[in-house]
């Protein structure tokens, strides 16, 4: 099978992400969003690993991995947090950053 | 040459007392003015010890040096601070010491009411110091050095009574028109320096032949430019009126009797400048000219009495610097009129502070009138000075300016015609206020204001205007006899030429005491016999209002240098702020104006960060598309 096909999902995975992050407010869904991002990326790595016939793109999967879940752990953390003093868990009420 | 030791005494004396009473303060409030004149004094007194020396060596011997010290030692350019003096400068040593101790005297007290009489005579000592450097000085350079100390007292003299803003106003005019000479005077100094490499006077009077006569015209204009920012000579004579606002001692002694005198010294010492350059001499001559008229002229308007002396004293610098712009055979007579006129002027101006003295410091000669029953001693010594300005023989002027009315007359041609009646005019005229002043002060009615009382100053006012009316008396006589003066000089200068003589001396004295006659009838004539206003006169004629406002002098220093300098400044002004100042602001709101465009991408949406970032790296990734595709 043609290993272009994945590269095609994994760039229509890439633009899904990226639209839900710029476009939905949920600080949750935006989350769900990110990762779908670094899985699409995950995707072109194993690709290129298959296409190259080298173990690098793979190795690199597994790093992604590892910065996802600890991602996760920090992220979840700060929205939990944010969510608890502003009862909101919408991105655009924390806009304190301008100030 | 023959050196001495103890000329440095003369200047040190007088600078000793004027660091003592102006760092000692307060604490010499007591006995300063006493020590200042005990110095100037004991100055005199070596003057006249050098005196004595010098008159018991032979011509050539006369001069003596004293090497001071090293002062500037550059490769093949070196001047020592050293002093010389010679027989033109013991004439100026002993007028300086001796009037200026008179004068230390009168003004004990006439200051004596004055709080800070200290500090006067502290200025006074300075003044001192500093004209003797100036005519000790051995080079140009060392000369400048007095040249500025004298400015420097004579501001300070000038704006004494500073608290007063007129009076401050008129020591900071003095002193920026005196500037404009200085920058004569420096470039003078250039001048011999790059063409002769030397700036000591016996070193320019050795290179003086060997120099183009351009460059010696171009230092001769210089030198006179100097002298008559000094002296008050028509371009640069607007200061001197403003400078009676001086304690009346001051305008004795600075503005009458020595520092405004210091140009006639400079043209005198650089004779072998002049003579070389005859344009600059012709130019010197003119100068002298027209200030004797414009003076002349001035005077006969004024009404503060101060102020007609004044103009006076211009004018008869004016005779002065004519007679050293005839040349060889001018020098001598421009000394003798130059000694004559400090001990005749100095009188008269102490005459003055005695009669504002005794008249509440008022100035205003309207408001004088019969203070001759009032004030005998002033007007007797007044008087002797006032017959020898006139030139009334044998009093001191009828020699010296019948000698300069002479040599202008015999100087030759056109010039020596057009010189002698210029002169002889300038003769009668000074007849004519003079003797305004005299009747105005001292004879007619009372015009008083009510608070006036009039009375005789105490005799150490006095004693110096006896000593000065005597002075008056007897100098030309003595300067005179056997051609004292011009002898004594002789060697300093080129040898006569002998020219022939136009008119005999005693057709010239005819003429002047004929002139002097019309003068003071005509000035008898119209105030004598006719009440006179304590008020000037509205209605008169356009001349008279012409001449009242100083013949337009300030008018035309505004117009023709004020004026276009305010603009010029205005202009440096406005390209400052405009382009250095512009291109400064201009980078600061430059950055501020892009800051601010920038901010609203800080919007703290976390959103729209993001979405700056996608396109971001969306670009970053289309442009290395477009590279390596």
């Amino acid at each position: 099978m043609d290993a272009g096909n994945y590269l095609y999902v994994s760039a229509l995975l890439f633009t899904i992400g990226a639209v839900g992050v710029v476009l939905r407010r949920n600080a949750i869904v935006v989350f769900m969003c990110i990762e779908l991002m670094l899985n699409a990326a995950n995707l072109s790595f194993v690709t290129f690993s298959r296409i190259n016939g080298d173990l690098n793109g793979q190795v690199m999967a597994f790093f992604t991995m590892v910065v996802a879940a600890c991602e996760v752990v920090v992220g979840l953390a700060i929205i939990v947090t944010i969510y608890r003093s502003r009862r909101s868990a919408s991105v655009d009420d924390a806009n304190l950053l301008k100030r | 040459m023959t050196t001495s030791n103890s000329l440095v005494y003369l200047i040190a004396l007088p600078l000793t007392g004027a660091a003592l009473l102006l760092i000692g303060g307060g604490r010499t409030n007591k006995w300063g003015h006493l020590l200042a004149t005990a110095l100037s004094a004991s100055s005199f007194g070596v003057g006249l010890y050098q005196l004595a020396q010098m008159l018991g060596r032979t011509n050539d011997a006369r001069p003596v040096s004293q090497k001071l010290f090293e002062w500037i030692h550059v490769t093949n350019f070196n001047v020592d601070a050293g002093l010389l003096l010679d027989q033109l400068s013991i004439c100026f040593v002993l007028l300086i010491t001796g009037v200026g101790t008179l004068i230390h005297i009168y003004s004990i007290s006439y200051m004596s009411h004055d709080h800070d009489r200290r500090r006067f005579f502290a200025y006074l000592n300075l003044f001192i110091a500093a004209m003797l450097l100036l005519v000790l000085g051995d080079s140009y350079l060392n000369l400048y050095v007095g040249w500025e100390g004298v400015g420097l007292a004579s501001y300070l003299l000038i704006g004494f009574w500073n608290q007063k803003p007129a009076y401050a106003t008129a020591s900071k005019k003095a002193f920026v028109m005196n500037r404009v000479g200085d920058m004569g005077l420096s470039f003078a100094i250039m001048i011999a320096f790059a063409t002769m490499g030397t700036v000591s006077f016996s070193g320019v009077a050795d290179q003086a032949q060997h120099t183009s006569k351009a460059a010696l015209t171009a230092m001769g204009i210089m030198l006179l430019v100097a002298a008559a920012g000094k002296s008050a000579q028509f371009p640069l004579q607007a200061w001197l009126g403003d400078a009676m606002a001086g304690p009346t001692p001051v305008s004795a002694l600075i503005h009458a009797a020595t520092m405004v005198t210091a140009g006639v010294y400079l043209i005198t010492r650089s004779n072998f400048i002049f003579d070389a350059a005859p344009t600059a001499q012709l130019l010197v001559v003119i100068v002298g000219a027209i200030t004797l008229m414009f003076g002349a002229l001035i005077g006969t308007a004024k009404d503060d009495i101060k102020k007609a002396l004044a103009a006076s004293t211009m004018s008869q610098i004016g005779y002065m610097i004519l007679a050293a712009g005839l040349g060889p055979v001018g020098y001598a007579f421009a000394i003798m009129h130059l000694l004559t006129h400090g001990f005749f002027k100095a009188g008269m101006f102490l005459g003055a502070g005695s009669v504002m003295h005794g008249m509440n410091d008022e100035v205003n000669m309207r408001k004088y009138g019969a203070l001759r029953k009032f004030m005998p001693i002033t007007f007797a010594t007044f008087g002797l000075g006032y017959l020898a300005i006139l030139g009334v023989p044998p009093f001191a002027g009828f020699y010296s300016k019948d000698m300069i009315i002479e040599s202008a007359f015999n100087a030759g041609g056109t010039k020596g015609i057009i010189l002698g009646s210029v002169t002889l005019l300038g003769a009668g005229i000074t007849a004519f206020y003079m003797t305004r002043v005299m009747i105005l002060t001292f004879t007619g009615t009372k015009r008083w204001d009510e608070e006036a009382h009039p009375h005789e100053s105490p005799w150490l006012m006095w004693l110096p205007m006896g000593i000065l009316a005597i002075g008056s008396v007897a100098s030309g006589y003595l300067l005179s006899r056997g051609n004292a003066l011009v002898n004594w000089l002789h060697p300093l200068f080129i040898q006569h030429v002998k020219h022939e003589e136009l008119l005999k001396p005693i057709v010239v004295s005819g003429l002047a005491l004929t002139m002097v006659a019309l003068g003071v009838a005509i000035a008898f004539n119209k105030y004598a016999r006719q009440d006179v206003a304590n008020v000037a006169p509205e209605k008169v004629s356009r001349i008279t209002k012409f001449v009242r406002q100083d013949l337009m002098q300030d008018r035309f220093n505004e117009a023709v240098f004020m004026r276009p300098g305010q603009a010029l400044t205005a202009t440096l002004v406005a390209t400052d702020e405009l382009v250095i100042d512009g291109a400064v602001r201009g980078v600061g709101s430059i950055a501020l104006g892009s800051g601010s465009a920038l901010r609203g991408v800080q919007n703290g949406f976390v959103r729209s960060y993001a979405a700056l970032i996608l396109i971001g790296a969306v670009a970053l990734v289309a442009a290395i598309w477009v590279v390596v595709a």
